[in-house]
């Protein structure tokens, strides 16, 4: 079980290194870095300020040698003034010093935003929290009604509850956020006036049912379906059982049945589905985020990707990254671990 | 000035008169397919169920759609007429032009058309889109399965390394406007469309390799279709000018096939993982027919059932992927009339007006919709197998 862990820990560093290879090869594209440097001068600067200016920040140097700069294995070099020859600092609002030094990933150095003008650490861990929260409120909702959806399905296989339930699951699978978010804001924000269509003022003045329900209730709304059809399969597969047919011939009741012997067993695939629905969420994040305004980890991902901000986009996909393999490999050891029947060779 | 407005009920009347071509074709298609769906296989078995014929309609309803489009839409889907600037529903336009029927949006062009032509864009890159990334997904998946080993490590690795990229960074990577002067969606269009003339012409190449009176003729129309569409999509070169996509659509194109051939990949290695354990492969090894025979005759058609499922499933994913690219304004261009585009300038001033929000968004969640519930059907009809 250990070795197996090292070993997926191995992958995981390998992919992660690939992973941010490909997004630093592309957001180092010539148009991208263009479209960076158009956004720190100014829309109508000659091409030569462009240039000169991506010379200065160290935009020109060889790819490589960036991305052991970024990866923390190549020394950071300072701008040179050209006027007086001294060292000065590349960034002046992320207080980088003004002399090289190996400051990368591997020395937990996120770099500097051009967009946010902040360091992305102040930047990217404060509107992670704030997903967090996003979340946390999300699983709360999604998770125990999905379940109990899947179980009430799948108690009887073909019953009128069964099929009901069944089409509306489909339903919620079939409606992205920006189609919910979309709807919902229109029955409980504009006719009902029950809630805010924004959550803007969660950020700031905290999470109230009012500004919060909307965002959660719509991420939650299209993983429900899809967890409830697979604890409905699970469930459906352990009802068939020999051992379930014993309790119920034993003269148990059928709520016991399904509470006792069942429950316990058909909880098992849902357990992986629900781990690996938070990298769906991560999309769901992003058009939540933007759709309510609320200044998380998907809201700093656009705006980092609009503007071509190098360093806060690598951050954010190293923590998507990250986040969908770490979940992967969670989903596995608990699968192991909850099934006594699988091990790990 | 003041406008006009029809009542409610004309306006559903209006609707449904507005739909007859797609009214006739339903009835005409779903009535002879009821009434022979007993010689129909696996699509006859469909009318069997409620929710099969649901989805058998709903598919049919946006494809009509899609297909009548011009007879369909009372108006240009680009056509402003400003005095209906945020017309609501039923507004009458001037001139004796016709009746907004769902009303204008902030440019004052009619919803109605402009929900209409939005199907147009979604039936034709989401299912071409998906048949390409089955290609692609079938093509590396069958020898993945098969041989195990490196092979199989290699190319996981790869599907794993896209399939942990959020869609959505990958999409703002690779649908930016920028990158079109880069070489890298024609590199990408270049090999992902090189998939299907492989996949066909070792197909017609490992089935009649003996039999060159049959191969001939098939290679030949393989090669000459797959190079003449290829031609036409990777370089925008089709002599005869028929085969043409726009650069920006062959960019949404390629991030989607991209975005969902991993999946059919880890689906299908599955499924061959699983099938090559059977006695019929084993009879086929023993006769010392070729791995590729083997894969592509006897292991895939096994596959076929899955494969079906996950394919209208997949085709309802990518028109989510299409609605999110526009939602985010990538890659379409901003006066398309495709849902996800329409969804986000409409979703911008839902406090003020409502009207424009709503087709597109119960259109994309219907077709959807629709196509998960055939593709539930498929499952149910072949579990019954």
């Amino acid at each position: 079980m250990f070795a197996f862990i090292i070993r997926r820990l191995g992958t995981m560093a390998l992919t992660m290194l690939c992973l941010t290879l490909v997004v630093f090869f592309m957001i180092n594209l010539e148009p991208n870095l263009k479209k960076l440097a158009i956004s720190q001068l100014d829309m109508r600067s000659p091409p030569e300020q462009i240039e000169s200016w991506l010379v200065k920040n160290g935009y020109r140097q060889n790819f490589f040698v960036r991305y052991g700069q970024w990866l923390g294995v190549v020394q950071k070099q300072p701008n040179i003034d050209p006027a007086t020859g001294k060292a000065v600092q590349r960034f002046s609002f992320c207080n980088e010093p003004a002399e090289p030094y190996y400051g990368g990933i591997l020395q937990g150095d996120f770099g500097c935003s051009t967009k946010f003008k902040t360091r992305v650490s102040a930047k990217l861990f404060p509107a992670l929290g704030a997903t967090g929260k996003l979340m946390f409120w999300v699983m709360v909702t999604m998770v125990p009604i999905s379940l109990l959806v899947g179980i009430l399905a799948g108690m009887r296989e073909g019953s009128r509850t069964d099929r009901s339930l069944s089409v509306a699951s489909i339903t919620t699978t079939a409606t992205p956020e920006y189609v919910s978010g979309v709807i919902f804001t229109v029955v409980f924000a504009t006719w009902l006036g029950w809630l805010n269509g924004s959550a803007a003022s969660a950020t700031g003045q905290g999470i109230t049912f009012y500004n919060f329900t909307l965002p959660v209730m719509t991420m939650a709304i299209y993983g429900i379906g899809y967890i409830a059809r697979m604890t409905r399969a699970s469930m459906v597969e352990v009802m068939t059982q020999q051992y379930i047919r014993t309790a119920r011939l034993k003269g148990l009741s059928f709520g016991n049945v399904v509470v006792k012997h069942a429950l316990r067993n058909a909880l098992i695939a849902p357990f992986t589905v629900i781990m690996l629905q938070f990298p769906w969420l991560l999309t769901g994040v992003v058009i939540v985020e933007t759709m309510f305004r609320y200044q998380g980890f998907g809201f700093t991902l656009v705006e980092a990707a609009s503007n071509n901000d190098i360093d806060l986009l690598l951050g954010c996909s190293l923590v998507s990254v990250f986040v969908v393999l770490s979940t992967q490999l969670i989903s596995d050891i608990g699968y192991a671990y909850l099934n006594p029947r699988i091990r790990v060779q | 000035m003041q406008l006009e407005f029809i009542g409610p009920f004309q306006i559903i009347i209006g609707v449904l008169v507005r739909f007859w071509p797609v009214w006739l074709g339903l009835a005409i298609v779903l009535g002879a397919s009821f009434f022979y769906r007993k010689q129909l296989g696996l699509y006859g078995h469909l009318f069997d169920s409620g929710v099969g014929i649901a989805g058998v309609a709903i598919c049919f309803f946006w494809l009509f759609t899609a297909i009548f489009s011009s007879t369909i839409a009372p108006f240009d889907p680009l056509a402003q007429i400003p005095v209906m600037k945020d017309a609501l529903p039923g507004a009458v336009a001037p001139d004796g032009a016709g009746v907004y029927l769902f009303g204008g949006d902030k440019l004052s062009r009619d919803v109605f058309s402009r929900m209409v032509f939005g199907s147009q864009i979604v039936l034709i890159i989401a299912p071409a889109a998906t048949a390409f990334a089955l290609m692609v997904g079938i093509t590396l998946g069958l020898p993945a399965g098969y041989y195990g080993g490196r092979v199989d490590t290699i190319l996981s690795f790869l599907a794993n390394l896209v399939l942990a990229f959020p869609v959505i960074l990958l999409f703002y990577l690779l649908v930016t406007p920028g990158i079109m002067d880069t070489p890298i969606p024609y590199g990408l269009a270049g090999l992902f469309f090189l998939f299907p003339i492989i996949f066909f012409a070792t197909l017609f190449y490992t089935r009649y390799k003996n039999r060159p009176e049959r191969l001939y003729p098939l290679m030949a129309i393989t090669l000459i279709v797959g190079g003449w569409i290829y031609a036409g999509l990777v370089f925008d070169a089709d002599p005869l000018g028929i085969v043409h996509i726009d650069p920006n659509q062959l960019n949404i194109f390629v991030a989607v096939v991209f975005a969902s051939s991993p999946g059919v990949f880890r689906i299908v290695r599955g499924l061959v993982m699983d099938i090559k354990t059977r006695d019929y492969v084993a009879a086929a090894q023993t006769r010392g027919e070729t791995p590729w025979y083997i894969m592509l005759w006897e292991i895939l058609p096994n596959a076929r059932g899955p494969l079906i499922v996950d394919a209208c499933l997949r085709i309802g994913y990518t028109t989510i992927l299409l609605g999110t690219l526009g939602y985010f304004g990538l890659g379409l261009a901003p006066e398309s009339p495709d849902w996800g585009t329409a969804i986000k300038d409409a979703s911008r001033l839902l406090r003020s007006f409502i009207h424009p929000a709503l087709p597109p968004t119960i259109a994309l969640m219907s077709f959807v919709l629709g196509l998960n519930l055939l593709a539930d059907a498929l499952r149910e009809q072949s579990m019954k197998d």
